[in-house]
């Protein structure tokens, strides 16, 4: 019986090297994500560390997705039980991990953050790699104090007020009207929402005011915009007399930009996973640990198709 | 109760559109002293080469044009059930997706698909709606409640025949649907506001949908024992909120040639309803004006465009509304009608004697 009892736990010995065996030569990997359906950033950022976190790549990559910051606790937990090697979270709320997080770091599981921060300790993850909102708006504004126009009256449409987006890309903007730089034509809220950018330009159009430039925090904003002003026959874009600028670099928004129809896109990149797979794979834990997304902005005259096919989200 | 306010209908007939009429004219007034030039209509030659009209009366009657569409479709919902569909911006963005899915997959864009779409777009909000309509005539649910699954899920099904996406579309077509026809200087949407407006009141015209309704809010029981389906005419004014519904999501797709699932009419529920109301409707049910509803909502959105003109910030718009809301409902309220009525008839009654006195002196 001893015997048997031996060789049995001999055999489940070797089992087990040979599971560890297996698990050496790939890196399991359990990423935590909000679903792609959420927005064409979303789409974007999945399909990217889809193709990242190959097995071609030494990868062993489990997704999970969930609008739910409790599922995905749930799912950190199960990944954490089936002995991932590290873990990759955008976490849906920034509340709750403390636990999750701790659990990992006992187990000896990396966790990487990507895209959203969360509100834990430092010491309970390896790095967080994120856009820098504030970064896309100066980008944006020292490109357009770049195109040297006689003057700048700008019409300011704003995100929904208080969101990440809206808060870092109106501030560069504030900074030059506070200066005087530039002149506030108006600055409204659209809540991101199409329809209401469209009558926002339209009122400013219809109260005979002058302006040159319309800076739309993101792409469907910039569309609205212009819609007011096809109707008014105003010209924008390249050749144009108002300067279009908007953000987020859909595909589709891109292509406006490529047939001159506006003047610049600033990107808010959904790529982190070839950062967070070099990082692995040195195994070095970075100096400082919120690690900045590169991002850029596009101007309409230097934009290629290669552009708009490596940096578009979304369909066209 | 009512009946002071009925007898005055009857005879006035107008009465019911005095408050929206009073409230376009304080906002014109208001308008006017602020700005002469406020409602002065220009032409322009827009971007694609054709002369338009533009200015802020054209934004106001423009901009209003879902609005007044669902409005159309909530008069009937609120006249023959007694309640509202709350789930009509939700609706509309289902309908919006599904005429752009269908756009996208042709190529090239004929008059013929965007026919098809529509048709397709207009088959499934009424079919949706029709599934409202279901809860609210067969099972008796309270319109708010069985409406609020589909403004709960509707956006969702939305996203969902989008793929998450904001997919846009780019048709001369789609475009002229959302801005101009070109060679005709007025926006196409206020065409299809006025053929709409013709439809209904050719429809109340020529058949006894109009009575029917009424009866049916008015008193349920008795319609029932006069012969009338009531469970068909509430099914039928959610199917008709259906295609209303269509028309202003596919307006809404083709002003800016693109689908947002989370913000086409996003908030335009609350605003339908308000127009409803401002036009005079009670939201209880029975005796209605489709006329006060569109009414309604020109004035929301006068009002909105005059806060924009007067560069109130566009956070603070929706309390600046609410207020001129809550001072036009509660002067349409019964209890200020009636305290009114009370000091006309008070007035009138003092002034009698004096006239009838008057008369005897004469011969």
């Amino acid at each position: 019986m001893k015997k048997l009892i031996a060789l049995l736990l001999t055999l489940a010995m070797c089992l087990g090297m040979v599971a560890m065996a297996n698990a050496d030569d790939l890196i399991k990997v359990g990423v935590v994500n909000n679903p792609p359906s959420e927005s064409g950033y979303r789409a974007a950022n999945v399909a990217d560390f889809e193709s990242v976190f190959t097995a071609e790549n030494g990868f062993e990559m489990t997704p999970f997705y969930s609008l739910k910051n409790d599922e995905q606790l749930q799912a950190a937990q199960g990944f954490i039980t089936d002995g991932v090697d590290v873990l990759l979270i955008s976490a849906a709320e920034t509340t709750g991990w403390d636990e999750v997080l701790t659990a990992a770091k006992e187990a000896g599981i990396k966790v990487y953050l990507f895209d959203r921060m969360i509100d834990v300790p430092e010491d309970l993850y390896e790095a967080a790699v994120v856009s820098d909102m504030a970064k896309e708006g100066e980008t944006a504004v020292t490109w357009l104090k770049d195109q040297g126009l006689a003057e700048y009256n700008v019409i300011h449409i704003q995100g929904a007020m208080g969101s990440d987006a809206q808060i870092g890309r109106t501030g560069a903007l504030d900074a030059e009207f506070e200066a005087g730089t530039m002149k506030k034509v108006a600055q409204q809220t659209a809540t991101w929402d199409e329809a209401e950018a469209k009558k926002i330009v339209e009122s400013v159009i219809n109260s005979g005011e002058d302006f040159n430039v319309i800076y739309a925090e993101n792409d469907g904003m910039a569309k609205g915009a212009v819609a007011a002003l096809d109707e008014n026959g105003i010209t924008h874009g390249v050749d144009g007399k108002v300067v279009v600028m908007g953000f987020d670099c859909n595909k589709w928004a891109l292509k406006e930009l490529k047939a001159g129809n506006w003047n610049y896109d600033g990107q808010c990149s959904p790529f982190q996973a070839q950062i967070i797979a070099d990082l692995i794979k040195s195994g070095e834990t970075p100096a400082e640990k919120k690690i900045i997304n590169e991002e850029k902005g596009f101007d309409a005259k230097t934009i290629t198709d290669d552009d708009i096919a490596t940096y578009g989200l979304g369909e066209d | 109760m009512s009946t002071g306010a009925t007898t005055r209908k009857q005879r006035g007939g107008l009465g019911q559109l005095l408050i929206p009429l009073i409230a376009i004219g304080l906002l014109v007034v208001f308008n006017l002293i602020r700005d002469p030039g406020f409602f002065s209509v220009e032409t322009k030659l827009n971007n694609n080469g054709s002369t338009v009209l533009s200015g802020n009366l054209i934004s106001i009657i423009n901009g209003a044009s879902e609005l007044a569409i669902l409005a159309m479709g909530m008069t009937l919902v609120t006249a023959a059930c007694g309640g509202q569909d709350i789930s009509v911006g939700a609706a509309a963005a289902i309908a919006g997706s599904v005429f752009v899915k269908i756009i996208r997959g042709a190529s090239p864009v004929t008059g013929g698909t965007v026919v098809l779409a529509f048709l397709a777009c207009c088959a499934v909000a009424v079919i949706f709606d029709a599934f409202n309509g279901t809860l609210v005539s067969v099972f008796r649910i309270q319109p708010m409640i069985a409406t609020l699954i589909l403004y709960t899920c509707g956006r969702s099904i939305a996203y969902w025949i989008n793929g998450g996406a904001t997919p846009t579309i780019d048709s001369a077509i789609t475009g002229a649907i959302g801005s101009f026809i070109p060679g005709i200087p007025v926006p196409t949407p206020v065409l299809i506001v006025a053929l709409m407006a013709l439809l209904f009141s050719l429809v109340f015209r020529f058949t006894t949908l109009g009575l029917y309704t009424q009866a049916v809010g008015i008193n349920q029981s008795a319609a029932r024992l006069m012969g009338i389906n009531t469970t068909f005419i509430k099914l039928l004014s959610f199917m008709v909120l259906g295609v209303c519904v269509s028309v202003a999501g596919t307006i809404g797709v083709c002003r800016l040639q693109l689908i947002n699932h989370e913000t086409l009419l996003i908030d335009i529920e609350m605003d339908t309803i308000l127009a409803v109301a401002i036009g005079g409707n009670s939201l209880g049910g029975g005796k209605f004006k489709i006329s006060g509803s569109i009414l309604g909502a020109y004035v929301i959105q006068m009002l909105t465009i005059t806060l924009y003109a007067m560069k109130v910030s566009s956070t603070d718009v929706k309390a600046y509304k609410a207020i001129v809301i809550i001072l036009l409902v509660v002067i349409g309220s019964p209890v200020v009608k009636r305290w009114f009525a009370g000091m006309m008839a008070r007035r009138l009654a003092g002034r009698r004697p004096a006239a009838a006195g008057k008369e005897a002196q004469v011969p």
